[in-house]
């Protein structure tokens, strides 16, 4: 498939505050791809940068291999965390000129619009100001806007912010449609749990620098800690627990069960999952036995302040 | 359509739609209209009427006093001067003239006193004085047994008239009627560029605190956005120009009409006299259309165009570089002052010598140029001057507009704080 989106070693400096230092990303072809770092980390001047606000001061971007030049705007559509339209334009002008800007024709924009318009049920808004909508109503026109020239790159900052659920909910499906349609999607946000269910691949920016790129998966087999979440209902309790501190580290732990069970968390160190069963089937009835898979939370604040 | 022209049509026409632009237009010039006529009928109205008390003790000045629109003279010298005194308040005199007793006429030249409540005006005193002097000189005249007569027929009146080396015949007061026009001129080039550079920096300040902008750099360079801003406003003032002075030519027209004919044969003039008035203002007119109008309109465009180009990068770049308007003000003073500097200039050193050292510099330099060259139009520059003044003012441009381009690429980006000045220079460097 190939990567969409090569940043190779971009620095940029403002003054004397390194903002991006020798940062490279790849970001595959159809993917979802979660761009995470703490406030400040240096996600927003990468975007701008990918968007041709700023120029980075070394390195190079490629475009679906091409070097990143001005026309490349027109295929990429970008949502911005600091959104918002002109409030005293009425809905449907203000969407033709941004379309208009991206390079769409007259027609082609008010085709676009209308079909979006009517996917989206907000038809009657056309003739509205943008003072008269609400903010979440506002942020819907943006995510059109954004959409509106079909981009092979979509780059969404903090898109849920300011959505209720309902809403929240519609535009997460879009954006799956979107990538089913074959677009790529740089999504960046604190919202782990959107990263978890979206992202297909992730990296994570902290302090000017990338610490962590890959396939979400891999990423968490790289930060497994070869730990299982065990529950167990046992007679005599001293003894498994003398078992098991011959050969393991444990720790109490917390999940949801509707037994009465004890529940630990135990590090296998170097050991096989299937040693630890031995020994756990031994002492008693085993009802709950997963392997402790890092979230991205976690991998996010041990990263964080691994570096800190 | 390019990108460009889509800019400039958005904020034209968000420019024209916007109420407060509809109604400077059309309300403004009645407005004008209305505040110059109601400046002339409170002029046309009679001052009232001051009642000046004489007590004079030689008895030869009081009846040299003669009864004015503004001024009564009353002879009181018969009544005591303590009483007079008083009298200044209790019967509301405006003032009292005590001429004491002299045997020697010379030695009252220091010895006449006013006394008033109210400081007199200066035209009234000097007008006083010259009564009493030209009576002292009179009986000067008199004792020296010369003939009074003879003397009077010898003064002679002089009044020069005065004629271009072409020889056609021109009229004293033009240099106030070009002054005037001129000063209207460039007057308005400071108020458009004010205005509208006013109207680019709340537009920027606009798209910022929307957070628009980011929205809209994403598809198009900040250059280009300021410089269809910049274009786009200044259409809307050019339309808005030509509004007025449509407007202006009509209310002229109608003026013209009304007053034509109030001035027709009915009024109560004698012939000769009319024709004369009439002669007069023909000539004036002539000379209204001998000023070099099409220049003076061309250069104002031009000069409107190069002039609010420059400042209005500068109001591009401040608004780019603030959050609100109530932060732009430390950066505006800089930029307002030269345009004040420049009507200051226009109305004091080009009125007395509109060729001088002071006026010519001051027509060169970009920020004062359009004000003062305009002011310098009516009464004849040499075209080499001309167009040297224009091509520094494009020339200033060029490179103010790719000053503040950088200013504003950053500042459009900036959020939160008010920048000091040394930041702002900073980020040209960016």
């Amino acid at each position: 498939m190939g990567n969409i989106l090569e940043v190779k070693k971009v620095v940029k400096q403002y003054g004397d505050y390194v903002a991006l230092n020798e940062v490279s990303l790849s970001v595959p072809k159809g993917s979802i791809y979660g761009l995470l770092g703490p406030n400040g980390a240096g996600k927003t001047s990468l975007i701008r940068i990918i968007n041709q606000i700023t120029m980075p001061d070394r390195g190079e971007i490629l475009l679906d291999g091409e070097r990143l030049k001005p026309e490349h705007v027109q295929n990429i559509g970008y949502l911005p965390e600091e959104r918002g339209l002109y409030k005293s334009m009425k809905v449907g002008e203000q969407c033709l000129y941004l379309a208009q800007l991206k390079g769409l024709s007259h027609a082609e924009a008010k085709k676009q619009l209308t079909y979006w318009f009517d996917r989206l049920e907000i038809r009657g808004w056309w003739d509205k100001k943008i003072q008269e909508l609400s903010k979440g109503m506002a942020q819907k026109i943006q995510f059109v806007v954004c959409v509106l020239h079909q981009p092979k790159l979509l780059i969404f900052d903090e898109p849920f912010s300011g959505f209720d659920p309902v809403n929240a909910n519609l535009i997460k499906d879009e954006i799956l449609e979107l990538k089913k349609q074959g677009s790529t999607i740089i999504f960046s946000t604190h919202r782990m749990e959107s990263v978890e269910e979206l992202c297909d691949d992730i990296a994570l920016i902290h302090k000017s620098n990338k610490l962590i790129e890959g396939k979400l998966d891999d990423v968490k087999r790289q930060y497994r800690t070869n730990s299982f979440e065990v529950g167990i209902l046992s007679d005599n309790v001293e003894g498994l627990m003398y078992d098991i501190t011959q050969k393991f580290t444990v720790g109490q732990t917390h999940f949801k069960s509707l037994n009465d069970e004890l529940k630990l968390e135990i590090q296998l160190g170097n050991a096989k999952p299937n040693e630890l069963l031995q020994v756990l089937t031994g002492r008693g009835q085993v009802t709950h036995f997963v392997e402790k898979i890092p979230s991205v939370n976690d991998i996010f604040i041990r990263t964080v302040s691994q570096n800190s | 359509m390019s990108i460009l022209t889509l800019i400039i049509k958005r904020e034209f026409i968000a420019k024209v739609r916007n109420k407060s632009f509809i109604v400077m237009t059309f309300l403004s010039p009645l407005l004008f209209v209305g505040i110059a006529a109601f400046v002339g009928y409170l002029g046309s109205l009679k001052a009232d009427v001051k009642t000046i008390a004489i007590h004079d003790e030689t008895g030869i000045f009081a009846k040299e006093f003669k009864n004015s629109e503004e001024y009564h003279y009353l002879d009181l010298s018969a009544v005591d001067t303590k009483i007079l005194r008083d009298s200044i308040t209790t019967e509301g005199y405006a003032g009292l003239i005590l001429i004491p007793k002299a045997t020697d006429m010379n030695q009252l030249e220091k010895k006449v006193q006013f006394i008033a409540n109210d400081s007199p005006s200066l035209g009234f005193l000097s007008d006083t004085e010259d009564v009493i002097a030209r009576k002292i000189t009179q009986i000067n005249f008199e004792n020296a047994k010369l003939d009074t007569l003879a003397i009077k027929n010898a003064q002679a009146k002089v009044d020069i008239s005065v004629a271009k080396s072409s020889g056609e015949a021109t009229l004293k007061g033009l240099n106030e009627i070009k002054i005037a026009i001129g000063g209207v001129f460039g007057y308005l080039i400071m108020m458009f560029i004010i205005i509208y550079g006013n109207m680019v920096m709340r537009s920027v300040i606009e798209e910022k605190t929307n957070r628009i902008i980011e929205i809209i750099i994403s598809s198009v360079k900040p250059f280009q956005l300021m410089m269809g801003k910049i274009i786009g406003t200044s259409l809307a003032g050019v339309l808005q120009f030509f509004i007025w002075a449509l407007l202006g030519m009509a209310l002229m027209f109608i003026a013209s009409a009304f007053f034509g004919v109030q001035a027709g044969p009915t009024a109560n003039v004698p012939p000769e006299m009319m024709e004369q008035s009439g002669s007069m203002a023909q000539m004036y007119l002539k000379e209204m259309w001998n000023l070099p109008i099409a220049t003076l309109i061309s250069c104002f465009i031009l000069y409107f165009v190069g002039g609010y180009f420059l400042y209005s990068s500068f109001y591009a770049a401040i608004g780019a570089a603030v959050d609100n308007e109530t932060d732009s003000q430390q950066f505006l003073l800089p930029i307002i002052m030269p345009l004040i500097l420049g009507v200051y200039i226009g109305f004091f050193t080009v009125i007395n010598d509109p060729h001088g050292t002071i006026a010519t510099v001051f027509s060169m330099v970009p920020l004062t140029s359009p004000i003062v060259m305009l002011m310098r139009i009516p009464f004849g520059v040499p075209w080499w001057q001309l167009v040297l003044s224009i091509v520094i003012l494009f020339g200033t441009f060029i490179l103010v507009v790719w000053f503040a381009s950088k200013i504003y690429r950053v500042g459009i980006l900036m959020y939160g704080k008010k920048p000091t000045w040394k930041e702002i220079f900073r980020w040209m460097k960016y």
